[in-house]
């Protein structure tokens, strides 16, 4: 079974973001940039799901400029066999991104596609959803277990009232909650490994995608400076305060 | 030297060990006065942390010195200075001969399981009545058949009482004090061996250190590092990657110091407003940031010229210089500006207030750097005669 795996580069969650000045994005020089966590844990279950014999093939796939070859040799680190690098230096948006990962899917012609639920950046979260609904696949979202077999997963996922159990034909789709796993500790030898393992170049005209200018970006602006809070030393006062300030 | 993907994997891996491994345990073991080092180094041997320069053939990565720059970098993200300075015992300090000079049998035996993390390793140079003066070091080994009979004292030794094996400088002959040296690979469990004595220390209290005694304690002769008569070149030798690797290693250290105390100072409130908001505090900071960052890319530039293969000791030794020093001026100026919360025992200032003071002592004093250097550039150093 062939699983396609999908990192993003983002900055970091460690970052401070700042916003430019003339409120036209973030600021991304000089900054550092990981995988998306989210996509870190796809990646973690992917090669856990290999190891128990469950898949054979994981191939690792991202959309973006030069930079994101990094990206790649981390998911290649991680234990992807090999890569697909979708070279597009400029803007991506979501309904782009998910035609050139469903058209990569198709080409490859995998059971299971594996992602994040959502990137840290935009947090957009519909990435695996419009490649489902592209494909007119299946999908698990927010999954927090995994358990697969040859023509169905079971996919364990959190919603507002609890866990739902999903059983899903394949090939599907399933996205990847944070409490799924840990992911591991790249290991040195890996991390020197990944240097040799191919990466495959492809232009979203290869894919026969063209990029979409649907969305407009009118204004980035910081959230509000959060105000000073207050120390309440008992239960009583503490809803005194709330009732105060109207919020009970 | 340049700061590749690889550089960076290997600087996050190694940081994200240290956060998530090391550090829930430091206070326990800071009290303790001891860290488990059979236990950490295991994992980090597991992740292949331990021999990013050594050699493919003892398990090693076999990448070049920069890389384990970027390892000693990471572990400066350690909330305390003594475990990355022991974990720098097994890498830098104890295994760089070894590795260099060991015969196959040696490596096998004693290199490998290091490089592994199933072994721990001391470096036992400094003595009751030599530390700066290396050359003065008055242990004996004595050739008897096929063995060396080894007597004498080693003192302040870091993995001291848990290490299993040495590397240790000896007098292996008469004459000339600096050709009559060897390295040699003691087994710390070989009768003869009294390493009861923990010494108590000002910082770096997780670190356990040791006082030696060796009285007749016989080891194979094969144990010998390279040749007889020149452990004290390769000892010199050796004091190269250690010198780096301290450098690198307390990076982060000054810098978290700095934002601990930027972060302290800024909600801290007196006469008015916030410590951090006199302008005199903040310059004081942004021009140890700027120092911190000027120790980064003089140890950087030394690492570039050990790669290429050149003479690195004078900019290596101006990086243990100036790291010292300025691990001192750091730590001190970042006390005063937390007033007395600085002075109290578990704020993270006065923790490496403690630990970083052994940087201008550890690993050859400020003053030693400071005639190494004279004399690479030619100012003096003539030795007087011993
Ligand atoms: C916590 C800790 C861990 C250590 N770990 C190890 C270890 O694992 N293995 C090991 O072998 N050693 C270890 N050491 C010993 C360390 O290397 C020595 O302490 C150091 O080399 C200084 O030697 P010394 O203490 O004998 O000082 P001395 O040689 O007595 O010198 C004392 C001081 O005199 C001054 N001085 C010395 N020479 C000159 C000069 N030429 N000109 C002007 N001033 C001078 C310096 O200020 C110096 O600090 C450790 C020490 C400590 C404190
Ligand atoms: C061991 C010990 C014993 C003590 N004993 C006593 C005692 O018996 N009785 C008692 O009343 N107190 C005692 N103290 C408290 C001591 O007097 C205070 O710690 C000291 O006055 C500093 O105040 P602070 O700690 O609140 O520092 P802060 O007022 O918070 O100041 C912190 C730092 O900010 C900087 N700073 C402050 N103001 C300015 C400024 N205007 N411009 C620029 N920089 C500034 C300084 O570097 C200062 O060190 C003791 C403290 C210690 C550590």
């Amino acid at each position: 079974m062939k699983a396609l795996v999908s990192v993003k580069r983002v900055v970091d969650y460690n970052v401070r973001i700042q916003v430019k000045p003339d409120g036209s994005g973030v600021v991304t020089d000089g900054v550092k940039f990981s995988v998306n966590p989210f996509d870190e844990i796809a990646m973690e279950e992917a090669v856990r799901l290999k190891e128990k014999g469950k898949i054979t093939e994981i191939v690792a796939v991202t959309i973006g400029g030069a930079k994101c070859e990094e990206t790649l040799r981390t998911a290649l680190a991680f234990g992807a066999d090999r890569a697909v690098h979708v070279k597009e230096e400029g803007e991506v948006q979501p309904l782009t991104a998910a035609q050139a990962l469903a058209a990569v899917f198709k080409k490859e012609g995998a059971n299971l596609f594996l992602l994040g639920k959502q990137a840290i950046d935009d947090d957009a979260n519909q990435t695996g959803q419009m490649v489902a609904a592209l494909l007119d696949l299946p999908q698990a979202t927010f999954a927090s277990k995994v358990e697969l077999e040859a023509s169905k997963a079971t996919v364990t996922r959190e919603v507002d009232a609890g866990l739902e159990t999903l059983e899903i034909d394949l090939p599907a789709v399933i996205t990847a909650d944070l409490r799924l796993n840990e992911p591991r500790y790249l290991k040195l030898p890996d991390i020197m490994k990944a240097k040799k393992k191919p990466i495959e170049a492809v232009t979203l005209a290869d894919l026969g995608v063209t990029a979409g200018a649907g969305l407009k970006a009118s204004k980035t602006v910081a959230p509000p400076k959060r105000s000073k809070g207050v120390v309440v030393k008992t239960v009583d006062e503490l809803i005194a305060a709330l009732k105060g300030k109207g919020l009970i | 030297m340049q700061f590749t993907h690889e550089h960076q994997q290997i600087y996050d891996t190694t940081k994200k060990f240290v956060e998530t491994e090391i550090n829930p345990h430091v206070l326990e073991w800071e009290k303790a006065g001891f860290w488990p080092a059979h236990e950490v180094l295991k994992k980090m041997g597991g992740l292949g942390l331990l021999g990013i320069s050594k050699p493919d053939s003892v398990g090693g990565l076999g990448l070049d010195y920069s890389y384990q720059v970027a390892f000693a970098e990471a572990l400066g993200f350690c909330t305390c200075g003594g475990i990355p300075m022991a974990i720098g015992v097994q890498t830098d300090m104890a295994t760089p001969a070894l590795a260099r000079f060991g015969s196959d049998y040696l490596k096998e035996n004693f290199l490998k399981p290091a490089v592994a993390g199933e072994m721990v390793a001391a470096i036992a140079v400094s003595e009751p009545g030599a530390g700066s003066d290396v050359a003065g070091i008055k242990t004996t080994a004595r050739k008897v058949g096929e063995e060396y009979v080894i007597s004498g004292s080693k003192l302040w030794i870091t993995n001291g009482t848990q290490a299993d094996w040495a590397c240790m400088l000896v007098n292996s002959g008469e004459g000339d004090r600096h050709g009559n040296k060897s390295l040699i690979v003691v087994p710390l469990d070989a009768k003869g061996v009294d390493r009861r004595q923990k010494l108590d220390k000002l910082g770096q209290r997780s670190s356990d250190t040791a006082m030696i005694f060796l009285d007749e304690v016989r080891v194979p002769a094969r144990n010998l590092i390279g040749q007889e008569g020149k452990g004290f070149t390769y000892q010199m030798q050796q004091f190269q990657e250690e010198r780096l690797f301290l450098s690198a290693s307390i990076i982060a250290a000054m810098e978290r110091v700095i934002d601990d105390t930027a972060a302290y100072t800024r909600q801290r409130q007196a006469f008015g407003q916030s410590i951090l908001d006199n302008q005199y505090v903040q310059f004081r900071l942004s021009e140890l940031k700027t120092e911190v960052e000027a120790l980064r890319a003089l140890t950087y530039r030394a690492t570039t010229e050990l790669v290429a293969g050149r003479d690195a000791a004078l900019l290596a030794s101006m990086a243990k210089l100036k790291s010292g020093r300025l691990g001192r001026e750091v730590t001190d100026a970042c006390l005063q500006f937390w007033g007395g919360q600085g002075y109290m025992w578990e704020s993270s200032v006065a923790q490496f207030y403690r630990d970083l003071r052994l940087h201008s002592i550890g690993g050859g004093a400020d003053e030693v750097m400071l005639g190494i250097i004279s004399k690479r550039l030619g100012y003096g150093g003539k030795r007087k005669p011993s």
